[in-house]
């Protein structure tokens, strides 16, 4: 399933907040949003959950989700947003008790995923025991557990330290490379952006219009940190927002 | 630079982080029934201010021995149970509605407002014309004083639900019913659990106010009793089994809340 963006536009009261916005969001690729603060970038990423209506432009599902897909557009928040009085495998099991699985069936795929993250361990630990990439991780399981069609990430690892973002990062590389799953992530960490994204779209400040779109053919699995071409990609990347951003920042001031 | 006084940086952190301390609230207790004891014991408090703790403590006995105590203590607690019952199990139910459906806050919220202020216990006589002399009119002033306090703390407690955790279920699709259940409720617990700490202290408070109109028990009554007879010792008596009673309300809610609440950081 791929998701189109037909011209969306957005105004909070007559306040505009994105322009235009027409993108193609392929099945199997991780598209990064990057831009500068207050462009619209979350507001975009609950378009494209159904969590928002935009004013103007429709948001296009192409083709049919799998059909053991239960929640085919999945978040992975910023702040985790686990039920503290659940611990790790009930905060998966949450979002599986609303489709009827046999318990068998729920006991297996939260087994399963729980694994792939790593966490089998932690199963029956309560949140407050968990460090914060751990909880990253926990709610990483809890969207895997949907079987999404395409995962909605509003700047997943900004909440945590860069060396846990390193390991972290390379724990999405080793998910997808394994099962490639589509993605919209969006970032403020250019870093982030060419280390983890097929595409890369650059949004201009507010509102936001799409200023650029960078490719990056390298394959996932061979990018490492500072390498090189990586390294340029980001510079360039930075050429384009620098203004943007600053433009921006100064603009918030005068709110 | 090292000719120079060497001072260590003066400590200013402290405070403001109340820890758990044992016994010093038995201490407390002990030293001031202690005081009371020495005082009227000396003569220096007269037997008119204050009765001597160790006749309280004698009457207390007299009052196990006769199987009054268990008598006027099985009816109150009766009357409290249930009043507290249905007055905190409405306002509890009524307090979620509150803080779910615009239509119901809107409604109820301007009422609740107008009637906590009213001393439930000037109603009283209103009660006994609804609900009759008997326990009828008891079980209601103590379910009515119960459930407004219940209601402003259940509705704020939803209010304060971390709205992220919220937008967390919609996004997964959870349905409206599992929201609540798995998520408004349990994210509101801390506060209703607190809210209920002060509804049932002033159901005690009105149990005491209920049994002093036409009750035959109950410790409401005794109370009374020895008040209009200004025998000293049962009234303190009576009043020692109000502050126990207190005590152990507040202490079962503290069990309930390690329980329910051991998520909490
Ligand atoms: N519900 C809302 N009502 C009114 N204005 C809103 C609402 N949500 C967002 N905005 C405004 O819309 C603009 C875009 O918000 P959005 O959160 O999408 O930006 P963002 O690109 O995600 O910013 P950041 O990088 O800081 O996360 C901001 O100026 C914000 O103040
Ligand atoms: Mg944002």
């Amino acid at each position: 399933m791929d998701i189109r963006l037909d011209g969306v536009g957005h105004y909070y009261d007559d306040f505009e907040v994105l322009r235009d916005i027409t993108l193609d969001i392929p099945q199997g690729k991780i598209v990064c949003i990057v831009g500068p603060s207050g462009c619209g970038k979350s507001t975009l990423l609950r378009f494209i959950g159904g969590l928002e209506r935009p004013t103007s432009g429709k948001v296009l599902q192409l083709g049919d989700p799998p059909t053991d897909s239960l929640n085919p557009l999945t978040y992975i928040f910023q702040d985790f947003a686990l039920l503290p009085w659940r611990s790790v495998a009930d905060n998966v099991s949450l979002v599986l008790e609303d489709h009827g699985l046999a318990a068998s069936d729920a006991k297996r795929i939260i087994d399963d995923v729980l694994t792939r993250t790593n966490l089998a361990d932690f199963a029956n630990a309560l949140p407050k025991q968990l460090s914060g990439g751990m909880k990253q991780r926990v709610a990483i399981a809890r969207a895997l557990a949907v079987n999404p069609a395409v995962m909605l990430m509003d700047e997943p690892l900004s909440a945590l330290d860069s060396q846990t973002r390193e390991l972290l990062m390379d724990d999405l590389i080793g998910l997808w490379t394994r099962a490639p799953f589509t993605a919209v992530y969006v970032t403020h960490n250019l870093n982030e952006a060419v280390r983890l994204g097929h595409s890369i779209v650059v949004l201009s400040r507010r509102p936001g219009q799409i200023r650029d779109i960078v490719h990056l053919d390298k394959p996932l699995a061979d990018r490492r940190f500072g390498d090189p071409d990586l390294e340029q990609h980001q510079q360039h990347l930075w050429q384009l927002m620098r203004d943007e951003a600053r433009a921006a920042d100064a603009e918030l001031l005068h709110v | 630079m090292s000719d120079r006084p060497a001072r260590e940086v003066t400590f200013r952190g402290g405070g403001f982080a109340p820890k758990p301390v044992k016994w010093v609230g038995l201490i407390v207790f002990v030293a001031l029934i202690a005081f009371a004891e020495w005082g009227t014991r000396s003569g220096w408090i007269s037997a008119l201010t204050l009765p001597k703790p160790s006749d309280v403590l004698a009457t207390f006995g007299e009052l196990y021995q006769s199987g009054l105590l268990f008598k006027h203590l099985s009816v109150s607690l009766s009357r409290l149970a249930v009043g507290a019952f249905f007055g905190a199990a409405a306002g509890i139910g009524v307090g979620i509605l509150i803080g779910l459906f615009s239509m119901i806050r809107a409604g109820l919220v301007p009422l609740v407002a107008a009637i906590f202020p009213i001393p439930k216990i000037a109603l009283l006589p209103l009660f006994v014309i609804w609900f009759g002399i008997d326990e009828g009119s008891k079980y209601a002033l103590i379910a009515f004083g119960t459930f407004t306090p219940t209601v402003v703390a259940t509705y704020g407690a939803v209010d304060n639900v971390d709205r992220g955790l919220i937008r967390m279920g919609q996004s997964f699709g959870l349905s409206w019913l599992s929201i609540v259940r798995k998520i408004v409720i349990p994210g509101a617990m801390p506060g209703i659990l607190s809210g209920l700490r002060i509804s049932l202290a002033i159901a005690i408070i009105l149990l005491v106010a209920a049994e002093m109109l036409g009750a035959e028990f109950g410790i409401g009554a005794y109370i009374l009793e020895a008040g209009s007879l200004y025998d000293l010792e049962r009234l303190f008596a009576g009043v020692v089994i109000l502050s126990l009673l207190g005590v152990t309300v507040s202490f079962v809610i503290g069990l309930i809340e390690k329980r329910l609440l051991r998520w909490r950081s």
